[in-house]
């Protein structure tokens, strides 16, 4: 795919995100951080994820590096980093910390802050363990049933029952 | 209530009857949660989010005092039935267009909007009338507990509440206050004013329009950042930014009174002119000269008028509602006549039949 400003190939596929609308651009090195830099003054709105995103990764990834953390896959929920770029949304709780080395320049490029200051429920997944079996164990089902493997999802079934059965502690 | 009976009414918010509500039309804020123990939104799948719906509507349906809530399957809802509530603003523009398992809970006041499976699980929003951010905040901070009462929220100790999206992490929470701001856009001083709000971290968003072009004069004040900051500090960051504004706007409508009143009241009195005659009217030109008679209603210079009702005029002249009113889809010109007749109807006293209203 080609720069839309240009003829070199395009590196950095950014998707702007305005009032719930996607819209992607698809940039060389040079026009992204063109469009990055010149952007900000420009825009009255916030910057976005993508944008801070973009801008993140423009600094010191090689292709190579991108392409390996492009691959990486959250274990519960299965979505990889570049879904996670591409669309601008997490698949599950977990991918907060699956992916936290990247996870944490990019907040403070969005926030300017990296840790929560604020309410807290009164109670929490304090067994995020439980927690994160349960998606993880939905997912492995679901693909047991499309993959026919009945007996499988059968089991699996059970497995999400008694894990949800044993903390009735609501 | 049922939808058809909506169409009837205001919200509470549209009352004007808040404070500072000749600037103020509403104060906003919107709390984003999901369940523990699903994916988010972008990977649940359809039983997963008939699931989420189901223990979310549960849930709210045993927090309500007297059943006053009342919820709608947004899935079942037709085309218009949905855009009619993004123009309420009851649901975002998004809940309405995507696809799946949702629905929301409303109260009567329409203050309180409870939406299942938008962006997040649960998105909850409270809007008053006017200048009203730590009101709003009590009613939404306690609704919050209620429900994470029997529900376990995703949340980090250090990164807090967790969300799809990153830029929602931590509290969760958008603040919003949207402001009438016609005599800054006349006095052509509303760009300066965006760009001192950017250097504060607040966004700044035309409504009906997109960024500096905002149709009616209209401006939506939020926070950027929702994490780092505890709520009421978010809020105060937005609140002690308002006052400043409602300032800047009310000098700006004081030195045109003084300054150039007849041409003042010349602008208004055309606008209320052709809004009440008119044969046919699109609604850019509506907002345009809404936005002009309400500055005149807050001024004096419009006697012949209300302010609940130019603030109504404002949604019930917007498409759906138009044809929810009508009781029959309407393409454009048609409803560029519908929109007029109704604005006649409404500026001049004239009683319509049993069916409007």
């Amino acid at each position: 795919m080609k720069c839309q400003e240009c003829n070199k190939p395009a590196t950095f596929h950014i998707t702007e995100l305005v009032s719930g609308q996607a819209q992607e651009l698809h940039f060389c090195e040079d026009h992204a951080r063109e469009y990055l830099t010149h952007g900000e003054e420009e825009q009255v709105s916030a910057p976005s994820l993508a944008g801070a995103l973009a801008h993140q990764l423009a600094v010191g990834q090689t292709a190579e590096e991108l392409a390996r953390l492009d691959q990486k896959a959250c274990p519960v929920c299965g979505i990889t980093f570049y879904e996670f770029r591409s669309q601008g949304r997490f698949g599950c709780p977990h991918d907060y910390e699956c992916f936290i080395e990247e996870l944490k320049p990019l907040l403070m490029s969005i926030h300017g802050e990296g840790e929560h200051v604020g309410k807290c429920p009164a109670h929490s997944a304090s067994d995020s363990v439980r927690q994160t079996d349960l998606i993880r164990l939905r997912r492995e089902m679901k693909e047991a049933v499309s993959d026919e493997d009945y007996e499988l999802a059968s089991k699996l079934r059970d497995d999400i029952r008694k894990i949800e059965g044993g903390s009735d502690s609501l | 209530m049922d939808l058809n009976e909506l169409t009837k009414r205001s919200g509470e918010w549209l009352r004007g009857s808040g404070p500072e509500s000749d600037i103020v039309i509403s104060s906003r804020i919107r709390l984003a949660r999901n369940l523990a123990d699903f994916p988010f939104i972008s990977k649940a799948t359809e039983m997963d989010r008939a699931e989420i719906e189901k223990v979310l509507r549960d849930r709210v349906a045993e927090i309500q005092e007297e059943g006053n809530l009342t919820y709608l399957d947004v899935n079942e809802l037709g085309g218009l039935d949905r855009q009619f509530l993004v123009e309420r603003q009851l649901i975002s523009r998004e809940h309405a267009e995507s696809e799946g398992a949702r629905g929301v809970a409303i109260d009567p006041g329409e203050r309180v909007s409870l939406m299942i499976n938008e962006e997040d699980h649960l998105r909850i929003q409270v809007m008053h009338s006017g200048f009203d951010l730590e009101n709003a905040w009590n009613r939404i901070d306690e609704i919050d507990d209620r429900i994470e009462e029997k529900i376990t929220f995703a949340f980090s100790g250090t990164l807090g509440y967790l969300t799809a999206c990153p830029t929602n992490v931590g509290t969760g929470m958008r603040v919003s206050v949207m402001l009438h701001l016609p005599a800054l856009v006349i006095t052509r001083q509303i760009e300066k004013v965006f760009r001192s709000l950017q250097k504060i971290s607040l966004a700044v968003r035309g409504l009906y329009g997109e960024g500096s072009q905002a149709m009616g004069d209209f401006y939506q004040i939020s926070n950027q950042i929702t994490l780092g900051r505890s709520e009421v500090d978010l809020i105060k960051q937005v609140g002690d930014v308002v006052p400043v504004l409602i300032d800047y706007e009310r000098r700006a409508r004081d030195f045109l009174m003084q300054e150039s009143q007849e041409s003042l009241h010349d602008r208004v009195s055309r606008a209320f002119g052709i809004l009440s005659t008119a044969q046919t009217i699109s609604s850019e030109e509506t907002m345009h000269l809404l936005s002009s008679v309400r500055m005149g209603v807050n001024l004096g210079l419009i006697p012949d008028v209300e302010m609940p009702i130019v603030n109504e005029l404002f949604i019930r002249t917007q498409p759906a509602h138009l044809q929810k009113i009508s009781g029959s889809e309407l393409d454009t010109a048609d409803r560029n006549i519908e929109r007029a007749r109704f604005l006649r109807r409404h500026l001049n006293h004239e009683d319509g039949g049993p069916q409007d209203n």
